[in-house]
């Protein structure tokens, strides 16, 4: 058997091991009825008790999106959507026949699926070292946690929702001015039915003390999840935040469409980790969630820092780019990425960096692996505008195949119009090195064994980036992920 | 609209292109129609094209020598291109029509060399099986354009196992006073085992405000072996739109340089395939602009086959308010295993003026590939520049040794000595004095 | 003769005030010896007197051979013979050795009012300095410095130093990164060079350099100043005690 029938071979076994998070929860959940249209965007709004301008705000985006295409210039193979057969709000806090919910009331079913996804909603329970986690089922924030704790450094960590309520001049404020409704068809869409995600205010000088996640998690069936998340770091402030999420195997696709915005001010620093684990859809293609995706972050102050890491295993099909706008002089953006895909999964991933200020500084690190039948894309743009005056970016982006029937693919785009600029872009793809593979054999690594191990260095410089208990976690999903695939 | 005028243009004056055509050339016409009103010329927005608006280049009212009136070119008095040891043979264009040759015909039995519209007529069985099978004009491009209106141009048909050791020389060369479109066609056919290299020198005289529309169509059978050097040297009101397609056999070998040393606007694009194992491809090129002068090279190679080798190598130097755009795209297809590819374009601003864009792209079908790319967009390094003073070389100076480095790399992947030689002379020529005048050549001066 | 004379030399770097106020006489036909610890501004004082632009000078004045040698762009110090011995010498890929000698040479006798040099007498030259550092032929063939071991870059300096003949030399951390067998062959090359109307500046962290080139004298830099100035002796006596004797004395002086 040659090496790389072998490595088929190994791939489709590895295959075979199941999604461990593809169960649903049962649990009584208000879905609004499918179908999409300026009822549907004035039920949202009046459903989360959502002021006058957020409904304009809703409407303005909603009609914008009438007049949208989709996008086709991803090296996607996206089948039709029927945006009218989705359902666009679904609340499993809702309880039977009975009154205004309490927040601490959660249903135990509720409470029992996140302890099965190994996010502890009870903060005695939390993890060492203490991380804050936002639980999003579906459209609605289900608890935060450490609230409290936070509050008292003057930190604002809840749901988009309960800040739209309690902080609505921040909201106002911050809320589209990172990715316009106009943006793109996805932005568009999300910014008419956006639900929970999590809204972040870290104050003037404020380092916070624990980690903050969120944790988003789709259960219920024919519904798509439209998160919205805001991230304010003031001036001198510095906060880590991590975002999980996973959904049920089914075999219908379903959608998600979120829209990040960061804001940095003056030598803030934000750090963004994903580990992006929504279904993928089973062994030929079947279900899996479309993760189509605008995250971006407007590095507005002097000195401000954004890092973006993200580790991609999850999704039928993901199309999603990170992005930096570097406006403040000094400003420093990073991108670090390992996209896997197996089966016959597609991603086209990647960052752009916008230089506009003086000195502003990039670094775009990404490592793709497809095995099975995937395609998996990396796209980037780095600008540097005309005042950018000694801008500086270095871009590696690497490919590593596995298998003969994959693709993997790389799309840079560089657009430099200052004189003084560096910039920099190297990639290369390959297969699994087979002298590597064979000195593992020869030192007793079987083959499965070998291939994960070598692909998780592979990715070693991008897991490094991430919180610990993240960083555990995403190798054990590159590995099995790889183990249905190759590695 | 321009393409509107072109289509219009064409109806009307069918019969007196074909009268001074070939029926070779005239069979192809209906379906080139067919695809321009289909596809007509890119815009902006397709991706290929981003940065270079082809459609508005054809939107002047160029006149087309439908009538083939002669141009008053005296050749012999025109060009007197004497690189040492070249060629034995210069061939010679004026607009779109082929004038003359000189100098010794001692090329080997069975070569065909010179007009295409004569060569159609004399071996129309050799031309009819080639030309127009490898340009593509399902897709927005020129293909379909020039193939409407093609009358003449070059071919060269090297026999089997016959190798032409000294290049052939085609100078192409515009003067007419009236903005004119010159639409040329050049087909290259080597068969197995056979070897030729080929100078293309590209000349307008300043002053004259001309477009050129080529296309060139190779076709390198098993074993054989081409070398192309293009050598723009206009003028910056002259615009030149090239595409040149490449179809290599098993074992063959392709080098193509593209060197604008002078220029108006410039779009060059090289495509390539694979169609049998083990042959390599090559691809380089320069761009020294200043002023508004713009270069775009697109290059595409398809590995189709196994254990094919593809190289690529463009720098550009960016000057004044000029602007530079570099896209290459390589496909690795289903099966193309072992393939091997490597792409690189760096590029140096002089000015905060200048504008570079480059997109290197990778598309791969096949895991057992060894593929990269890289790009950069810089300055001149500093370190050096305050070393070489250190040592006495004034900056100017100093900047001058740098930039002739930084091109020579590509220069020096030339294998022809004379050549080479003489390339590296006109680059710096063309560094020092802003203007590149190939001194050789008469009507340059 | 006075060779260079530095008055008060102040100097910053990205705002930041490196030399604080150097005052050096240094008379043709000498050798001088500047030792100090990491960071007390040695390489910063070489690269403010070649010229480096990254520095700029704030305050002081420096003489080179009756010249404003401050006034001079980098490369007419060099015309005038100021040569700065780098301790990273820079690759240029893409120029070759030969090119480049050429070039400078040229240059130099350009502002000197003179013809360029004739091709035969170019190659001779080469020869006969290339000799004087051992430096194989192939070399002239090479881009500059690319590719050369440490040893061979330093030789090259001293190679570049030999056909430009300098009257002063300025030998920046000659010896970093050099075995004693190199180190022995740059030194025979630069004593060679010395003559009664030329002048050596050395600059270096270890004595062991100057038990091959001697030096006239030797001074102490320190955090932008020179706090002591002796005869050869000092060199060994660094060597001993290290440096942190002087800086103290230094210290106690001053508060």
């Amino acid at each position: 058997m040659s090496t790389s029938e072998k490595d088929n071979r190994l791939v489709r076994e590895l295959s075979d091991e199941k999604y461990r998070y593809g169960f649903t929860t049962d649990v009584h959940t208000d879905i609004i009825d499918r179908g999409l249209d300026e009822d549907t965007v004035r039920l949202i709004s009046s459903r989360k008790g959502e002021p006058g301008w957020l409904l304009d705000f809703r409407l303005k985006a909603y009609r914008h999106w009438l007049e949208m295409p989709m996008p086709q210039w991803a090296h996607l193979d996206i089948p039709p959507i029927d945006y009218q057969n989705i359902s666009y709000y679904a609340d499993p806090t809702v309880k039977k026949k009975e009154g205004p919910k309490s927040t601490d009331e959660i249903d135990p079913q509720v409470m029992k699926t996140f302890d099965k996804l190994g996010i502890p909603l009870e903060e005695r329970l939390a993890l060492s070292g203490g991380v804050a986690v936002d639980a999003v089922m579906d459209s609605v924030s289900v608890k935060t946690t450490f609230k409290q704790t936070l509050a008292e450094k003057g930190i604002i960590f809840c749901s988009i929702g309960e800040a739209v309520k309690n902080h609505p001049d921040l909201v106002r404020e911050y809320l589209g001015s990172v990715v316009s409704y106009r943006d793109n068809f996805f932005a568009a869409l999300n910014s008419a039915v956006f639900s929970d995600g999590s809204f972040v205010y870290i104050p003037k000088g404020v380092r916070c003390p624990m980690e903050l996640s969120t944790y988003f998690r789709i259960n219920a069936q024919g519904t798509g999840q439209f998160e919205r998340t805001l991230i304010v770091a003031d001036d001198d402030s510095y906060v880590s935040y991590l975002e999980g999420c996973t959904a049920p195997m089914r075999d219908e696709n379903q959608l998600h469409a979120a829209i990040v915005e960061i804001v940095v001010l003056d030598r803030a620093q934000v750090k963004y980790s994903t580990v992006q684990n929504w279904y993928p859809g089973d062994e030929n293609g079947r279900g899996g969630v479309y993760n189509f995706v605008t995250k971006r972050g407007l590095l507005r102050g002097v000195d401000s820092r954004l890092s973006w890491t993200q580790v991609e295993t999850g999704s039928a099909i993901t199309w999603k780019y990170p992005s930096c706008v570097l406006q403040g002089d000094g400003s420093q953006g990073e991108f670090y990425s390992v996209a896997l895909t197996n089966n016959w999964q597609q991603a086209d991933t990647g960052t752009k960096m916008i230089h506009i200020g003086k000195n502003t500084r990039s670094t775009v690190i990404s490592k793709g692996i497809s095995a099975g039948h995937s395609q998996n894309s990396y796209r980037g743009l780095i600008s540097v505008g005309r005042n950018a005056t000694g801008a500086r970016n270095y871009s590696q982006c690497d490919s590593l195949l596995l298998g003969s029937d994959c693709g993997a693919h790389t799309f840079p785009y560089m657009d430099v119009r200052n004189e003084t600029a560096v910039v920099e872009h190297e990639a290369t793809t390959s297969k699994i090195s087979e002298d590597q593979l064979f000195y593992c054999n020869q030192r007793g690594i079987p083959m499965e064994q070998a291939i994960g191990l070598i692909v998780n260095g592979y990715a070693k410089d991008v897991l490094n980036r991430l919180p610990m208990e993240f960083a555990v976690e995403a190798q054990r999903l590159l590995s099995v992920s790889l183990e249905n695939t190759v590695g | 609209m321009s393409e509107t005028n072109y289509s219009e243009i064409f109806i009307a004056n069918r019969s007196l292109i074909d009268a001074g055509s070939s029926p070779v050339m005239s069979a192809l016409r209906d379906r080139a129609y067919d695809c321009y009103t289909r596809y007509g010329l890119p815009g902006t927005k397709v991706e290929e094209y981003l940065h270079t608006d082809i459609g508005a280049w054809f939107g002047p009212d160029w006149g087309v020598n439908l009538k083939r009136v002669a141009l008053p070119v005296n050749p012999s008095e025109a060009f007197r291109c004497n690189v040492p040891n070249l060629s034995t043979q210069m061939h010679f264009m004026a607009g779109d029509s082929y004038l003359k040759k000189d100098g010794q015909p001692s090329l080997p039995d069975g070569v065909l060399c010179g007009s295409l519209l004569e060569l159609s007529e004399s071996n129309p069985d050799i031309v009819s099986r080639y030309l127009g099978t490898l340009a593509d004009m399902e897709k927005p491009g020129i293909a379909a354009l020039n193939t409407m209106f093609m009358q003449d141009g070059f071919m060269v048909y090297v026999p089997r196992n016959v190798q032409i050791e000294k290049p052939v020389q085609l100078v192409s060369l515009m003067t007419d006073a009236v903005p004119m479109l010159a639409c040329r066609r050049i087909l290259v056919v080597l068969e197995q085992g056979a070897s030729l290299k080929l100078l293309l020198c590209d000349h307008s005289s300043a002053g004259s405000q001309c477009m050129s529309m080529t296309v060139t169509e190779c076709f390198v059978a098993d074993n054989a072996s081409l070398e192309i050097y293009d050598l723009e040297e206009t003028s910056d009101r002259n615009t030149r739109v090239m595409e040149c397609y490449v179809s290599q056999q098993r074992d063959s070998r392709v080098m193509i340089q593209n060197l604008s040393l002078h220029n108006g606007k410039t779009r060059n694009s090289v495509f390539s395939c694979f169609k049998g194992p083990g042959a390599s491809f090559e691809v380089n090129g320069i761009a020294i602009t200043d002023g508004q002068q713009h270069v775009d090279n697109f290059t595409f190679v398809d590995h189709e086959a196994t254990d094919c080798e593809s190289r690529e190598l463009f720098k550009y130097v960016l000057d004044g308010q000029s602007t530079g755009s570099f896209a290459g795209k390589v496909l690795v297809r289903h099966g193309a295993q072992r393939t091997v590819s490597q792409q690189t374009n760096r590029n140096i601003c002089l000015t905060a003026d200048s504008r570079m864009w480059t997109q290197p792209q990778l598309e791969i079908y096949a895991d057992d590939v060894k593929c990269s790319h890289g790009a950069t967009v810089g300055q001149l390094d500093e370190k050096a520049l305050f070393y070489m003073q250190q040592r006495g070389i004034p900056m100017k100076e100093a900047r001058m040794l740098l930039m002739l480095a930084f091109l020579g790399e590509v220069i020096d992947r030339i294998p022809l000595d004379s050549l080479r030689a003489r390339l590296l002379g006109l680059v710096e020529l063309r560094l020092r004095h802003g203007q590149s005048r190939c001194e050789g050549c008469g009507v340059c001066k | 003769m006075e060779m260079l004379k530095i008055e008060n030399l102040h100097a910053e770097i990205a705002g930041k005030e490196i030399l604080k106020g150097i005052n050096l006489q240094i008379e043709a036909g000498t050798v001088h010896a500047i030792m100090g610890p990491n960071g007390s501004g040695k390489s910063t004082l070489s690269n403010v007197l070649s010229g480096h632009p990254a520095y700029t000078v704030t305050e002081g004045k420096v003489t080179f051979k009756g010249k404003d040698l401050l006034a001079l762009p980098v490369e007419n110090r060099s015309h005038e013979g100021l040569f700065m011995s780098f301790q990273y010498p820079v690759e240029i890929p893409g120029v070759s050795m030969t090119n480049f000698m050429r070039t400078a040479i040229n240059e130099k006798r350009r502002y000197l009012g003179q013809e360029p040099m004739s091709p035969t007498d170019f190659l001779k030259l080469m020869k006969q300095k290339r000799d004087l550092v051992k430096l194989d032929a192939k070399f002239m063939n090479r881009s500059v410095n690319e590719g050369f071991s440490g040893g061979e870059k330093k030789r090259n300096e001293i190679f570049q130093m030999a056909v430009l003949e300098p009257s002063l030399s300025i030998l920046d951390e000659t010896d970093s990164g050099l075995d004693i067998d190199a180190l022995r062959i740059v030194a025979e090359g630069v004593n060679s060079l010395k003559t009664p109307e030329t002048s050596a500046l050395v600059i270096t962290h270890y004595q062991r350099l100057l038990d091959y080139i001697k030096p006239d004298v030797v001074h102490v830099l320190y955090a932008g100043r020179i706090i002591r100035t002796a005869g050869p002796e000092l060199a060994l006596e660094l060597e001993e005690r290290g440096y942190d004797w002087l800086i103290r004395e230094f210290e106690e002086k001053n508060s």
